[in-house]
């Protein structure tokens, strides 16, 4: 940032970033991508993991553990119980309260055993979808933090639509608002393309500042009477009953059919970047946007509208929670819930795949509608929840972060290769020593 | 990965060593776990009593009204000698599953907290009305369902006290008030201290401002959250620089930052407590806290409860006054010098006058 007052134009700014940016020094992009293309398996691990720390968390704040504790040395076994206990009992309310109630099912049948499951959809719908909208601007090389922004104004759009225009028919109105909410977030986020094509602005700036411009003016969309502001005179906007997502399983379940718009959006961003011909831009561009140019591309165009079918992806989520769970009861200036920043950490699970994306969005669903059980059913704090959300990131996010912070070397695929062929070598070797006077195994290394 | 798993081995062997020394109970008696003290205490509760509340985005630690329903729940429930569940809500999407999974846990009194859970809590007690319900802040009464009670507070008409004294304490002849967002349950304080202030010029023939509130725009000073944040401080500061002498901060932790400005300031400037007393809750507020304006959600909520517990729950709904004692003035403690006598009886006298009728207060609950 200078204080000299002029603009820099499109060159300059190329030029200064070459630079600051010599060819040699792309720890961070490439820490960046590593994180977020991570394997399954360093998925799984980083879950494992997660749930392993979660279960010492729970363990220490209990307050049976606690208590006996304190009579370690005299009878230990009362310790180890008592963790056994605190630890079984809190995953055993997790899992009844995302999946399967065991004691619901006794009750009221195989249906009722399944609500938890249902409550874990309808709280994975908003996350799949926003998930999807940030995996997608991953791919094309770039971080949409702005999910939280582009949310709040979808569902303002929605909501404010669904308000006025209440007397339409019921699908119609429903597919006004929808789409009017996609549309919103798919403006708030071009936007922030729009600057980072322009102007080279970075988008994670932009699109955490524009969060911030979209909060501020919800909640004065919400104070001044005549916009949002609800006829009770609280900061919450009027209900939308007509324009709601219809449950899709009767009132039973709260899960709408918004969770198969969900479903939809999944299948439509693999065919979007698997299959179609803006997809493939946004993956070179991601890739790498010079050879993108060289190749053809127009690398500011793809990246604006990357950034804009990320918006409408999240703005869906937006809509979803505008006109599903809050539909009956209005939206007050926290309509996102965290999911814009939950997103980031479904997408980094998912590894910015479509389908990837899906299962950590049931997952998350799992954790938040299992977190609330388990706070209800075994009093474990729901900040336990949030620790292993927490720790999945930081297990994938961490080891690529701290490589590019202390500069250490990349395992580069140079390096992995020449590993798994000495590997493979000694393996040989061992097999060929082993089998000795047999006949000579044929290795295949 | 077998290096995590000895580093956390070591971790948890260290903090057990740190308090393993202690006296094994005998073998057979096990040791009563907080639900079985609770259990041995009373047994004046209907069979299978269970109270359960949940909070709003918050939490239970929130110093406002979170936290103190949650202290006149456990109250009761440790007078009435039995167990209660306290969930907390993350966020908005929460409130209607958290109430759903309290109803699955068996519990036949839930207390919500706040005007943000209004239409949950009216949707479960719609649908469940073998369970009663409570909620703290909201008037659910149009909805006349018998198994709701709502807890409100008219803490206009401790404000019109605390507004009259101010008036009378005030040296500039200016007082401020700012709040954290203009809904009902916040403006109701500012409001009212206008009117005691209003009332304290026409009967003393005096010109005291107030800065922060206009009563006929029903608008004022407004921070955006309840937090104690650099906006929070900024408009404390805005307000005290009107040459204002008494401050009324009216939202949670707000008031952190309008001591911050006070102290920013140099000047002697008092500060008007809400809520709870400050002076109990934070010391540090005593030496410029003139007094505060209770609201007393404590005992509103403790006796909802009990009268739940004893099998007396009325919907009817409770509205919080000087009367009842469900609001009022606290006392002027480190600062009762500055408060001269005759001011202090005129002040006693309101609140006479305020409970007999012959003054009125004007709130969103009495129009």
């Amino acid at each position: 940032m200078s204080d000299e007052t002029h603009i820099p134009t499109d060159p300059e700014v190329a030029k200064a970033a070459a630079d600051a940016d010599p060819p040699e020094d792309n720890r961070w992009k490439d820490a960046v991508r590593e994180i977020f293309s991570a394997s399954p398996w360093v998925a799984v691990g980083a879950l494992v993991l997660a749930f392993v720390v979660g279960s010492i968390m729970i363990a220490f704040t209990d307050s049976r553990v606690q208590e006996v504790s304190a009579w370690f040395f005299q009878r230990p076994g009362d310790t180890f119980s008592a963790l056994g206990s605190a630890i079984g009992r809190a995953y055993s309310q997790l899992f009844q309260g995302a999946v399967f109630n065991v004691a619901f099912a006794e009750r009221g049948g195989f249906l009722e055993g399944i609500r938890p499951l249902m409550s874990t959809l309808t709280s994975a719908t908003p996350l799949i979808a926003a998930g999807l909208g940030v995996a997608v601007s991953f791919r094309a090389g770039m971080f949409n933090i702005g999910g939280r922004g582009q949310m709040i104004f979808a569902a303002i759009a929605a909501g404010w639509l669904g308000y006025v225009w209440s007397g339409l028919p019921f699908p119609l109105l429903l597919i006004i608002c929808v789409v009017a909410g996609v549309l919103a977030g798919a403006l708030w986020s071009g936007l922030a393309g729009f600057l980072k094509a322009k102007t080279g602005a970075h988008e994670v700036i932009a699109t955490i500042m524009l969060n911030y411009i979209a909060f501020y003016f919800l909640q004065w969309l919400l104070m001044t009477p005549g916009m949002l502001r609800g006829v009770k005179g609280t900061p919450i906007s009027n209900p939308v009953p007509d324009a709601a997502f219809p449950l899709l399983f009767g009132s039973r379940y709260t899960v709408s059919w918004a969770f198969v718009v969900s479903l939809a959006a999944v299948a439509f961003c693999w065919w979007l970047l698997n299959r179609s011909s803006m997809g493939f831009a946004f993956r070179a561009i991601g890739e790498n946007p010079r050879a993108a140019k060289v190749a053809g591309i127009n690398v500011e165009r793809t990246m604006v509208v990357a950034m804009m079918v990320a918006g409408a992806l999240v703005g869906l989520a937006g809509t979803q929670q505008a006109l599903g769970v809050l539909a009956s009861s209005g939206f007050g200036d926290a309509v996102d819930a965290g999911i814009g920043f939950d997103a980031i950490t479904v997408a980094l699970l998912g590894g910015s795949q479509p389908i990837g994306v899906l299962f950590a969005g049931l997952l998350f669903g799992a954790f938040q509608a299992g977190g609330r059980a388990m706070q209800a059913g075994a009093r474990v704090d729901i900040s336990i929840v949030a620790v292993i959300q927490s720790v999945i990131v930081l297990f994938i996010a961490a080891p690529p972060l701290v490589r590019a912070i202390f500069r250490l070397p990349q395992p580069s695929q140079a390096a992995l290769a020449r590993k798994a062929d000495a590997k493979a070598r000694a393996k040989a070797a061992k097999a060929l020593a082993k089998s000795g006077s047999q006949d000579g195994t044929k290795e295949s290394a | 990965m077998k290096r995590a798993t000895k580093l956390a081995a070591i971790a948890g062997a260290a903090a057990l060593l740190l308090s393993a020394c202690g006296q094994a109970p005998p073998e057979d008696g096990a040791s009563p776990t907080a639900n079985d003290t609770a259990a041995a205490g009373g047994g004046t509760a209907v069979e299978g009593f269970k109270p359960c509340i949940v909070s709003d985005g918050g939490g239970f630690n929130d110093r406002s009204f979170n936290q103190s329903g949650l202290e006149g729940l456990q109250q009761a429930a440790g007078s009435l000698g039995v167990d209660y569940i306290q969930v907390q809500s993350a966020s908005d999407t929460d409130f209607a599953p958290n109430i759903q999974n309290l109803l699955d846990q068996g519990c036949t009194f839930i207390v919500t907290i706040g005007f943000q859970l209004a239409d949950a809590t009216e949707q479960a007690a719609a649908a469940n009305p073998d369970v009663n319900f409570a909620i703290v802040d909201n008037d659910s009464s149009a909805k006349g369902l018998d198994n709701l009670k709502s807890l409100v507070f008219n803490t206009a008409e401790a404000a019109f006290m605390a507004g009259y004294l101010s008036a009378g304490v005030s040296e500039t002849g200016v007082v401020g008030t700012f709040g954290g967002q203009n809904f009902p349950t916040v403006s109701i304080f500012m409001d009212g201290f206008a009117q005691g202030v209003d009332h304290y010029n026409e009967v003393h023939g005096t010109s005291v401002r107030v800065v922060g509130w206009d009563r006929e725009a029903q608008d004022g000073s407004f921070t955006g959250a309840f937090q104690a944040n650099e906006q929070a401080r900024q408009t404390a500061q805005t307000i005290i620089d009107q040459n204002v002498d008494i401050l009324l901060p009216v939202g949670g932790p707000i008031y952190q930052s309008a001591m911050a400005a006070i102290n920013d300031s140099g000047r002697d400037i008092l500060l008007l407590g809400v809520d709870q007393d400050f002076f109990v809750t934070d010391p540090t507020t005593a030496p410029i806290l003139l007094t505060s304006i209770l609201k007393d959600i404590v005992v509103a909520v403790n006796d909802a409860t009990m009268e739940a517990g004893a099998g007396n729950f009325s919907a009817s709904t409770y509205v919080g006054t000087l009367e009842n004692g469900g609001v009022g003035l606290a006392p002027f403690h480190d600062l009762a010098d500055r408060v001269p006598a005759e001011l202090s009886s005129e002040v006693d006298q309101l609140k006479a006058d305020i409970i007999a009728g012959k003054i009125t207060v004007e709130s969103y609950l009495n129009q």
